[in-house]
């Protein structure tokens, strides 16, 4: 039975035991609802509840659990000469599923009936003409071996679908005559109950912002160590040249990258911090309450624009104009990508990013210390400069590095904006190249899992992540500490 | 001990400081003082009472204009410091407030040492030649203040670290550096606790030899122990201005006697 | 007494004294940083958007040529039984010298004098055009034999000569056009063969090849996005909503709790790549989803989207006040209920603002889109839902970025058109935001 049907069924199933708990429980009480503990509907749901949810925590556990125990089965069958090594082997039972997977699609199609499918004499070069018509290409040639495994595989698993089919279905009739027949009565809490799985599925649906971060940190940290095993750390973290070669041979050292990263962000911050401060402090003490209304959404167009956005104007207008007018005159350079470009862009993005952030902190300053200021006979600048600006320091410095975060990860205005050569250079003239692009240039397009080129994005990746986080975490703490300092 | 007690039977007449006539203030719509006329005089404490909301505080802000910073707020009227009228278009309310200081009624020391609250002012205004002339200022001003002996090993230390009758006296000592001719404090005492009261009242006598002062107070036992002066408010005008002897023992209107006598409140 | 307030003689209010004025300038030179700084954030946004305007708006004109052609059966159906089988044998090539001569002899029947030769002349067309043609008459094959009008894309450069971008002197040096050919186009342009008007290809054709800029339309990522858009919207606002009542409405203080708030706000602010190394490791490589379809990238825009849910329903949930779940629990709900009938319905109008906002963030993502493969060069329209989650498609951003990647200067004109589409439905997601806040909005 295909997974959708037996889905359908359990949810059918679920449906039927909600109408018969509920019918049950009034049936119970001769129809004199209010004799009941909960409303009819909690019986109804608390029958449904038992009827769905072990049958498809069985089915989600089945279906990781078998292609696992079915592989260990056939594995044994592909263990010849020519699969000594570990690689080798991996590399025949991934042909292995890939020839399960286009037997399917033949028979589906038509191209092999179920018996030649199953059938031990199938000539394997012919197999795999008819695989390839049917649009599935193993990667190598398809060994004997290789194909009685595939077609074992098959037989195992039919017969698994089959006991999975039965122990789901059995599993789901037996919730719902458990819990027709012995929890719906009259004094049961059925909303009690019910309240409780309600519970769990909200609890549920909070762990996802763990597992999100769990599945970050794995995901990196598998493929990082498998770079480590074919790229030494250390000449990772402490190279200075990044040249990767197909052909093998590359240099994947991290410095240049991290150097350019950091050169972008710091260009990025240089405009975005005095722009950004400035202009929440004249919104947040100077500008009327009508010029605020206008200006301060305006400013925050400027964080809901996407950023590929910002990487076209780096592009077409930004680069060229800094190239014609600035690089070029000057005898720095003939590109129009280059750091200084990234990074002007960049610190536009960022400026409603610390003016909305920088705002709220002076904001929130009590007014107190303004009017012990005046008071004094200060003028508002200097109550600004030595009052409210150390106050509000800690709040700002947190912004900052919020900031810095943002523009350390950003991906699109550098992928367009600052170049792919990787530079250890001091000209803001010169193109250079950043970690996010580089995990975009060795991620994108046909890329080898295998190899440390590829593998090293989820390095890089690994450590943008650390790098942003400590900061993150680091500007939260700060902004929190500030906040409470006021409350 | 008697309350009404006057501390200083004897007012002698002093020299005019700041004189206010008909004194209208607006709060967009709300009319919030209502020709209001007062003098003040110099080297006296002059203590404005009456029910809350009834505008003392109102007009003690236009007193150093600190009603500038609140947009919707507008004064008419005239009212003169040594004669100038502080509402001339020719006036910078920066250089007014350093001759009129304020103290406010909740101790707002800036998140910096205390002395560097103590040297705000100086600082600003350009009072000291050299950190040494600067250095003199703050012990003095303390000293005025009567916090020195408590603070002066922790000079460093932030202001916000004191209790809250040291923060207020800070407020003060700060006020009293730029050197201003006027002191006008907001119920100065009312979020300290007796003890401290008392120490900031003792410090409020203190003052009246360099300084006029103005107090606005809640208390009306406060206004008879510290000051000479008396200007009752009610709903946004002045009812009564006389010596404070006089307005506790022989009021004029009846209104200000049910407020001593505590039917209004 | 000597005091040196006493010593001091008391200056005038009505005159300012030399450091007053000195103090006064200085305001004055702060509160006009503090005005460039905020003209400087406007500027920025007017100068963006003015350039993205004026190079985009191009996009949605395109020019076209109109001219007879004459469908011989001998080159479209040599049978002659008008089977669509059979004469789908004729590949585009066979289309091309038709389409070709045509066009030459119409402008021979014109009476215009033109040095160019018939191959020059054929290529001012767009060779998208015999393609088109064979879509349409093998769709309707009676139409071989007879004489249609045809109404085809000029090529990208003297497109580009109608819109400023190519000019005779730069055609001097192209390879692609030659001034002669400008010269005739003028010439068609005033005859009125030869028009430019509104192109609604634009927005519904599928993206072309690198050679055709004029013929790149938005429909594929149009569709794309929306069917990512529906992904996010299904998932994160149940997921979103039942996370933040769990944290807001019934999580103890504990580690746990306090752990799982560190994460969503941490998880706000990591950068949006990492989620597109996660998407392609965990749906791609280890779940075995298909690469460049939407599923994919809807389930990374997910869990990229669903912090900023979270923590704007959180706070829309905090907004109900205390008195209301009071009010039910006094009436003898359940904590369950208060909730669901009480709280969560007043919460409703800001939970939908914050999802507008979500959503429109994850429709501008380009970057973790980039890794699971959605810069794919894709010219079929995936199928209809829910089928199509599983198939190739592109996404707006990224046909953004991909039409920048092209070296035809045209696909500068196409990437900002495609960004005026998409500003135009962020800006429209925005104002509904906005516009519910306006109308719900409750003051308590």
């Amino acid at each position: 039975m295909p997974l959708s049907w037996l889905l359908a069924s359990v949810v059918l199933l679920g449906a039927s035991g909600y109408v018969a708990g509920r019918r049950r429980a009034l049936a119970g009480v001769g129809g004199k609802c209010w004799l009941l503990h909960s409303l009819p509907h909690y019986y109804g749901a608390n029958v449904a509840i038992f009827t769905i949810v072990p049958a498809l925590m069985v089915l989600a556990v089945w279906l990781l659990v078998q292609p696992l125990v079915l592989e260990r089965q056939v594995a044994p069958m592909i263990t010849g000469a020519a699969f000594q090594d570990a690689d080798a082997r991996s590399l025949a039972m991934t042909d292995m599923r890939r020839v399960a997977r286009g037997l399917d699609v033949a028979v589906r199609q038509g191209a092999l009936t179920k018996e030649q499918a199953r059938s031990n004499q199938t000539e394997f070069t012919d197999i795999r003409a008819r695989l390839g018509r049917a649009g599935v290409a193993p990667g190598g040639a398809v060994t004997p071996e290789v194909l009685r495994a595939a077609q074992r595989y098959r037989r195992l698993e039919a017969t698994g679908s089959i006991l999975m089919t039965a122990a789901v279905l059995g599993l789901a009739a037996l919730g719902l005559a458990y819990a027709c027949f012995t929890r719906t009565r009259r004094e049961f809490r059925a909303r009690n109950a019910v309240e409780r799985a309600v519970l769990a599925l909200l609890i549920l649906a909070s762990a996802i912002a763990i597992l999100t971060t769990v599945g970050i940190v794995l995901s990196m940290l598998f493929e990082t160590f498998n770079f480590f095993e074919l790229y030494p750390w250390h000449a990772f973290f402490f190279g200075l040249e990044w040249r990767p070669r197909f052909e093998g041979g590359s240099e994947l050292g991290l410095l240049p990258l991290l150097w350019g990263t950091l050169y972008i962000s710091f260009i990025a911050l240089l405009v975005a911090v005095p722009i950004g401060l400035f202009a929440a402090i004249y919104m947040a003490e100077y500008a009327g309450h009508r010029l605020r209304a206008v200006a301060k959404p305006l400013i925050e167009i400027l964080a809901g624009i996407p950023t590929v956005v910002y990487g076209l104007f780096a592009l077409v207008t930004v680069g060229p104009i800094l190239r014609d007018y600035f690089a070029e005159p000057l005898g720095l350079g003939s590109s129009s990508s280059s750091v200084m470009t990234a990074g002007i862009v960049m610190g536009l993005m960022l400026i409603p990013f610390v003016s909305s952030l920088s705002d709220d902190i002076i904001n929130a300053v009590p007014q107190s210390l303004r009017d012990g200021s005046y008071g004094l006979g200060a003028t508002q600048s200097e109550t600004i400069k030595q009052v409210i600006l150390p106050a509000a320091l800690p709040g700002i410095v947190g912004a900052v590095l919020l900031a810095a975060s943002r523009a350390i990860g950003e991906t699109m205005i550098v992928v367009l904006g600052a170049g792919a050569g990787a530079a250890l250079s001091l000209n803001p003239f010169e193109a250079m190249t950043t970690v996010t692009v580089k995990i975009v240039g060795q991620l994108t397009g046909d890329t080898d899992f295998s190899s440390p080129e590829a593998l090293v994005a989820f390095a890089l990746g690994l450590t943008l992540f650390v790098i942003t986080l400590g900061l993150n975490v680091l500007a939260l703490y700060i902004v929190r500490k500030y906040r409470e300092q006021y409350e | 001990m008697n309350d009404l007690q006057v501390t200083d039977p004897t007012v002698q007449t002093r020299a005019l400081k700041i004189s206010a006539r008909q004194v209208d203030v607006f709060y967009g719509d709300t009319h919030a003082i209502r020709k209001v006329d007062v003098d003040i005089a110099d080297k006296t404490v002059t203590a404005f009472i009456g029910p809350s909301g009834c505008g003392k505080s109102t007009f003690l802000r236009c007193l150093n204009r600190m009603n500038d910073t609140i947009d919707t707020a507008r004064v008419a009227g005239k009212i003169r410091l040594d004669g100038e009228d502080i509402y001339d278009p020719r006036v910078d309310p920066v250089q007014l407030r350093a001759r009129v200081g304020i103290v406010f009624q909740k101790p707002n020391p800036f998140p910096k040492s205390i002395y560097d609250n103590v040297a705000y002012g100086p600082r600003i205004h350009g009072l000291a030649r050299d950190k040494a002339a600067l250095g003199g200022i703050v012990e003095k001003s303390l000293r005025r203040a009567a916090l020195w002996d408590e603070v002066k090993d922790r000079l460093g230390a932030p202001g916000t670290s004191l209790s809250g009758g040291q923060q207020q006296r800070l407020c003060i000592a700060r006020a009293v550096a730029t050197s201003p001719e006027v002191l006008l404090m907001d119920e100065p005492c009312s979020a300290l606790d007796p003890i401290a009261t008392a120490q900031v009242e003792e410090l409020i006598d203190e003052l009246r030899r360099r300084y006029s002062v103005v107090i606005v107070t809640h208390s009306m036992q406060q206004a008879a122990r510290v000051s000479q002066n008396t200007a009752v408010f009610h709903l946004g005008e002045l009812v009564e201005f006389g010596e404070t002897g006089q307005i506790f023992t022989n009021p004029n209107d009846p209104r200000t006697e049910n407020y001593i006598t505590g039917r209004i409140g | 007494m000597t005091d040196a307030t006493a010593a001091r003689p008391t200056p005038s209010l009505l005159a300012q004294d030399n450091r007053t004025r000195h103090r006064n300038r200085a305001e004055v030179r702060f509160r006009a940083f503090g005005m460039a700084a905020m003209g400087t954030g406007v500027l920025a946004l007017a100068v963006l958007l003015a350039s993205v305007v004026s190079n985009g708006l191009g996009a949605f004109r395109q020019t076209f040529i109109t001219f007879p052609v004459v469908l011989s059966q001998e080159r479209l159906d040599p049978d002659g039984h008008r089977d669509p089988a059979a004469m789908a044998r004729v590949t585009t090539f066979g289309y091309a010298p038709l389409i070709g001569r045509a066009f030459a002899d119409h402008v021979a029947a014109l009476g215009i004098e033109t040095g160019l030769g018939p191959r020059a002349m054929a290529a001012m067309l767009s060779e998208e055009a015999p393609g088109q043609l064979r879509t349409a008459v093998l769709a309707n094959p009676q139409l071989v034999g007879e004489t249609i009008t045809l109404d085809v894309l000029a090529s990208g450069r003297i497109d580009g000569y109608f819109k400023g971008r190519v000019t005779l002197e730069s055609a001097e040096r192209d390879r692609n056009v030659s001034p002669e050919q400008l010269r005739l186009a003028e010439t068609l342009a005033q005859a009125g063969v030869l028009t430019t008007r509104f192109n609604q290809n634009f927005i519904t054709a599928p993206d072309a090849s690198g050679q055709r800029p004029e013929a790149a339309g938005l429909g594929v990522a149009i569709l794309g996005s929306f069917y990512m858009m529906l992904v996010v919207l299904v998932l994160t606002l149940p997921i979103g909503v039942a996370a933040s009542i769990y944290l807001e409405e019934f999580a103890p203080k504990n580690r746990f709790t306090d752990l799982i708030e560190v994460n969503i706000s941490n998880l706000a602010a990591v950068p949006s790549i990492v989620f597109g190394i996660l998407g392609l490791a965990i749906f791609i490589n280890f779940a075995g989803l298909p690469q460049s379809a939407p599923i994919v990238g809807g389930l990374v825009l997910t869990l990229m989207t669903l912090p900023t849910i979270i923590i704007a329903t959180r706070a829309s949930l905090r907004a109900v006040p205390p008195s209301i779940r009071s009010a039910a629990l006094g009436l003898g709900a359940s904590r369950m209920q208060s909730v669901f009938h009480h709280v969560l319905p007043l919460a409703a109008p800001g939970i939908l603002t914050g999802t507008i906002i979500g959503l429109a963030q994850a429709l501008g993502e380009t970057a973790p889109l980039l890794l699971v493969g959605m810069v794919a060069f894709v010219r079929e329209y995936p199928a209809p839902l829910p089928a199509g989650l599983f198939d190739p498609a592109s996404a707006l951003p990224v046909q953004v970025y991909n039409w920048t990647q092209r070296s035809d200067p045209a696909f500068v004109e196409r990437a900002s058109g495609a960004i005026i589409v998409l500003l135009v439905v962020l800006i429209f997601m925005n104002a509904l935001a906005v516009l519910l806040r306006r109308r719900f909005e409750r003051r308590w």
